[in-house]
């Protein structure tokens, strides 16, 4: 199921990885200068990414919008900072997601939303209910019901595993560069990640499962 | 193997992170075990749902707006730094 690519195809993508990488430090290097064009290309290449993680973590979008200009003015505010030793991506990354975090903590009452919110349980990566899916789940709804179902599933994730699925598996992050994002370690990040993937599939069993028959069976995991 | 082990290298195993013998198995698991087999397709399902449903995408109007907004700030900013 997890399919290697061709070694070809691995150094295509490496290089232009590498290209990537050299041009957004060049674009830097010029924004430290002062070059307010420079920094515009970031801001061009990445507010969409910084919107959405903003958005998926906040829930609101007046939140994201604030978070998408905070998150920027700051990096720009602090570029002398940023030493190169990551992408500035992943540096971005991590400002936006402590803005977010911060917008969330102000809207709940509790205050205690953090990343260390490791809520662990043999539950969480134990599935229930073990039921086959639709052959293409996403076409027995409409777009607009598609979307609905799938916010209001993420939406009851923790902030902690929601914040780690958005970089990893919405965003394309690395496990590595989402561990640097979110300061957590390697083995915090895949634990985190592992459970949120789990606890989405199990929420959307209900929607996305084989319809009539009773093709749904008790979990007997061993 | 059983399905504790299984799911416990799930997420490796869906990124194509692990070496051959453990990802050989994963597969032999895989084959007799049907609940796995289910679990294993439908997470990947949903990492592939999300991963392609643009839940929040930013509209290019609103897009402008915040770009000049920023931009507008770190002008500001520069000024302010400049001796």
């Amino acid at each position: 199921m997890a399919e290697k690519l061709h070694p070809e195809t691995m150094a295509v993508i490496e290089t232009k990885v590498r290209d990537a990488a050299t041009d957004e430090l060049t674009l830097v290097q010029a924004a430290k200068r002062g070059d307010v064009g420079a920094f515009e290309e970031l801001v061009k290449r990445y507010d969409r990414n910084i919107f959405r993680i903003a958005q998926h973590i906040t829930q609101n979008r007046e939140d994201a919008e604030d978070v998408t200009q905070d998150a920027f003015l700051k990096a720009y505010e602090n570029l002398e900072q940023f030493q190169g030793n990551s992408k500035f991506y992943t540096w971005l990354v991590r400002i936006a997601v402590n803005e977010s975090l911060m917008k969330l903590r102000r809207r709940r009452t509790d205050r205690t939303v953090s990343l260390d919110e490791d809520i662990k349980t043999e539950e969480d990566t134990m599935p229930r209910e073990v039921a086959d899916w639709s052959p293409n789940p996403e076409q027995l709804y409409k777009q607009g019901e598609l979307k609905d179902i799938l916010r209001k599933t993420i939406q009851g994730l923790p902030a902690s595993f929601r914040t780690v699925f958005v970089l990893r598996d919405v965003e394309g992050l690395s496990t590595e560069e989402t561990a640097e994002a979110l300061d957590l370690s390697i083995p915090a990040v895949k634990s985190r990640l592992l459970r949120a993937r789990l606890q989405l599939r199990e929420r959307l069993n209900k929607y996305f499962r084989k319809p009539k028959r009773a093709e749904t069976a008790k979990s007997d995991v061993r | 193997m059983t399905c504790a082990d299984f799911l416990k290298e799930l997420t490796d195993y869906l990124d194509a992170a692990i070496d051959e013998s453990t990802r050989a198995e994963l597969e032999d698991h895989l084959a007799w075990c049907h609940n796995c087999y289910v679990i294993c397709n439908t997470t990947k399902k949903t990492i592939e749902i999300y991963r392609d449903s643009q839940l929040y995408e930013l509209p290019e109007e609103l897009r402008s707006r915040l770009e000049v907004a920023i931009l507008s700030k770190c002008a500001g900013k520069k000024k302010q730094s400049a001796p």
